[in-house]
């Protein structure tokens, strides 16, 4: 139990996917305008990386102890696979949210969080639970830097800035002070 | 797209098949071709990180712990074992060396992953060396490199357990001086080691 | 530096496009997300961008060479499977033969798979273009990558830990910043070269502008 807490805790905030390993950037930087959008990316993505977490779970025990060679061929497919099944699901759940998200749905595939979530489960060894309790720490952090991001995006979009470092360069000098802020949780775990 | 019109199910099929066809092929040559590197490193990193901590080790041989009992792990190489393994080495007479047993635990920033190795005559710990970690640079990453606080674990007694103190304290065998400036990464190793410690001592034999 | 005859372009110029104008960084920032984690050495940055570039030629050659036979509805999920076969193929043999490199970038080398960028110049380039421009596209983007990790990764080594490819710069009294080679580096980093590139963009185009500043209003 101690252990799936520790999981938790450093996938979402000690060593969060974003403000660490960099993963996930493109949603991070093209879609975080609105904090009500990143909430709802966000959301999705917890989704597709809990199903990419059972789906890479299963195919390490059963299939690819057979094939080790296929790996990252058949972790690519699956969370094709699952991305395509999330948005079947959420057109017919849920059609405003559905045309809220719009591209975003697909682009989840190309983010590299959820490849790097079935890699790093992987190359860990973490079994059913710990998968699983991993994904879902990664996705709230995802989750946390896109919220962030967006309220502060919206508050600079506001505000005078130098030309020069309007748009990208900005966003980048935003998210290495989220990035420092974030290195505070550091040693969480570990108070002597 | 050049060809305005529909291709057929059927040719979407017979590409997909020959795409698949193609990159099946160049992967399983290529894996064919580069396993035997690719296992003969892996089995060379282990065999230096053994002889690391266990100093006079001329070989080892991976034994698993399985239903209260140790003995030999015959998967095989590469695939590994879902029971916990301990590596028993033998110096170069053939004569019992020591253990060398992997353990992991939260670090400062992440897990960190050890080997160390133990020696059951004498019920010590012989050394010590961190595999994975991702320790602050310059500060925690010091429990990899640091010469002083790896001696600490040249013949560290662990009864009753491995206590940390300040650098340059330690007086009695079960005691590990820390880095300065890396506390919490070195109190982080000795818990990594007491856990890990109560578990598998009673488990080794002492004639391996 | 268009050239005044519409001649098509060569094999070399588009080898070239790829190193600075076009290049893949600093005008699609979108191919960042997999490699910024490794950029804090340089070995790493060139090791990452020839692994890059392997990947981004050969699956250009063989997509380009098959682009005649991939019918258009499923081609994406072709070019991905393709993609993540050369992957498999660049991880498998540094793993082989250049074991500490693999050890140092572990799973960032499978990441190459969702590089927006060799996706992109699949779709973009490969699918409409013979076999040979098709690889000289796919070499001259992989170099403009590797530039780039290795302009990311210089600055972050030499100031955080106080060395270029692991030789001492400095003297004993040198105290690295260690905060370069940490996460919050990175993004500073490209922060600060992202503002450079605007900067320098900026003062070319006020030149062209004062140049022409009779013929157009400034925007």
């Amino acid at each position: 139990m101690e252990d799936l807490v520790l999981i938790f805790f450093s996938a979402s905030v000690i060593n969060n996917f974003t403000l660490t390993y960099f993963l996930g950037l493109c949603a991070f930087m093209g879609v975080t305008n609105r904090i009500d959008t990143a909430v709802r990316l966000g959301l999705a993505n917890i989704f597709v990386l809990l199903i990419t977490s059972l789906a890479t779970w299963l195919l390490n025990t059963y299939v690819l102890v057979h094939a080790p060679y296929l790996s990252l061929i058949s972790y690519i497919v699956v969370i094709a696979g699952a991305v395509q099944f999330v948005e079947m699901a959420i057109k017919k759940l849920s059609p405003t949210l559905f045309r809220a998200l719009g591209i975003y749905l697909p682009l989840i595939t190309t983010n590299c969080a959820i490849l790097a979530l079935a890699l790093f489960q992987t190359s860990r060894g973490y079994g059913l639970a710990q998968g699983l309790v991993y994904a879902l720490g990664a996705g709230v952090g995802l989750l946390l830097a896109l919220v962030i991001m967006a309220g502060i995006r919206e508050e600079v979009e506001m505000s005078p800035t130098s030309k020069l470092i309007r748009g990208t360069a900005l966003s980048f000098f935003i998210a290495g002070m989220l990035s420092l802020a974030f290195m505070g949780f550091a040693g969480l775990f570990s108070k002597a | 797209m050049s060809t305005p019109k529909e291709p057929g199910s059927f040719a979407i099929i017979g590409t997909l098949a020959l795409a698949g066809l193609l990159s099946g092929l160049i992967l399983v040559v290529v894996f064919l071709a580069t396993q035997p590197n690719i296992l003969a490193n892996k089995a060379r990193a282990l065999e230096a990180a053994v002889r690391l901590v266990v100093p006079n080790a001329a070989s080892a041989q991976p034994y698993e712990f399985v239903g209260g009992k140790l003995q030999p792990y015959k998967g095989a190489a590469g695939v590994p074992s879902t029971n916990p393994i301990a590596y028993a080495a033998v110096n170069s007479q053939g004569q019992p060396a020591g253990y060398a047993i992997s353990a992991e635990g939260p670090g400062f920033s992440d897990t960190i992953k050890l080997i160390y190795g133990y020696d059951a005559k004498t019920g010590r710990i012989i050394g010590m060396k961190v595999l994975e970690s991702r320790e602050t640079p310059g500060l925690g990453d010091k429990i990899l490199s640091d010469a002083k606080f790896l001696s600490n674990f040249n013949a560290l007694s662990v009864r009753p357990s491995i206590v940390p103190v300040k650098s340059g304290a330690k007086t009695l065998p079960n005691q590990v001086d820390c880095i300065t400036g890396a506390t919490i990464s070195s109190k982080a190793v000795v818990k990594i080691l007491n856990s890990s410690t109560q578990q598998w001592f009673p488990r080794l034999p002492a004639g391996n | 530096m268009a050239s005044p005859i519409k001649a098509p372009p060569t094999s070399l110029q588009e080898l070239i496009k790829g190193l600075w104008r076009e290049n893949p960084i600093f005008v699609i920032v979108i191919g960042l997300c997999p490699t910024m984690a490794i950029t804090t050495t340089v070995i790493n940055g060139l090791v990452m961008g020839a692994a890059t570039t392997f990947v981004l030629a050969a699956s250009s050659a063989m997509i380009s060479g098959l682009r005649k036979a991939i019918p258009g509805p499923v081609r994406i999920s072709v070019y991905v499977v393709i993609i993540a076969t050369f992957v498999s193929v660049a991880d498998w043999s540094l793993a082989a033969w250049l074991p500490e490199a693999h050890k140092q970038l572990g799973a960032f080398i499978a990441l190459i798979v969702v590089n927006c960028i060799i996706l992109g110049r699949a779709e973009a380039f490969a699918a409409k273009n013979p076999v040979v421009p098709s690889i000289a596209d796919g070499i001259g983007m992989g170099l403009g990558f590797t530039l780039v990790l290795v302009m990311i990764s210089a600055p972050r080594e030499v100031l955080g830990a106080g060395t270029f490819l692991g030789i001492p710069l400095f003297g004993k009294s040198f105290e690295p910043w260690v905060i370069m080679v940490m996460p919050p580096g990175g993004f500073l980093t490209l922060a600060a070269e992202l503002s450079l590139l605007a900067w320098w963009k900026d003062r070319s185009e006020k030149k062209k502008a004062a140049l022409s500043a009779p013929l157009q209003e400034a925007v």
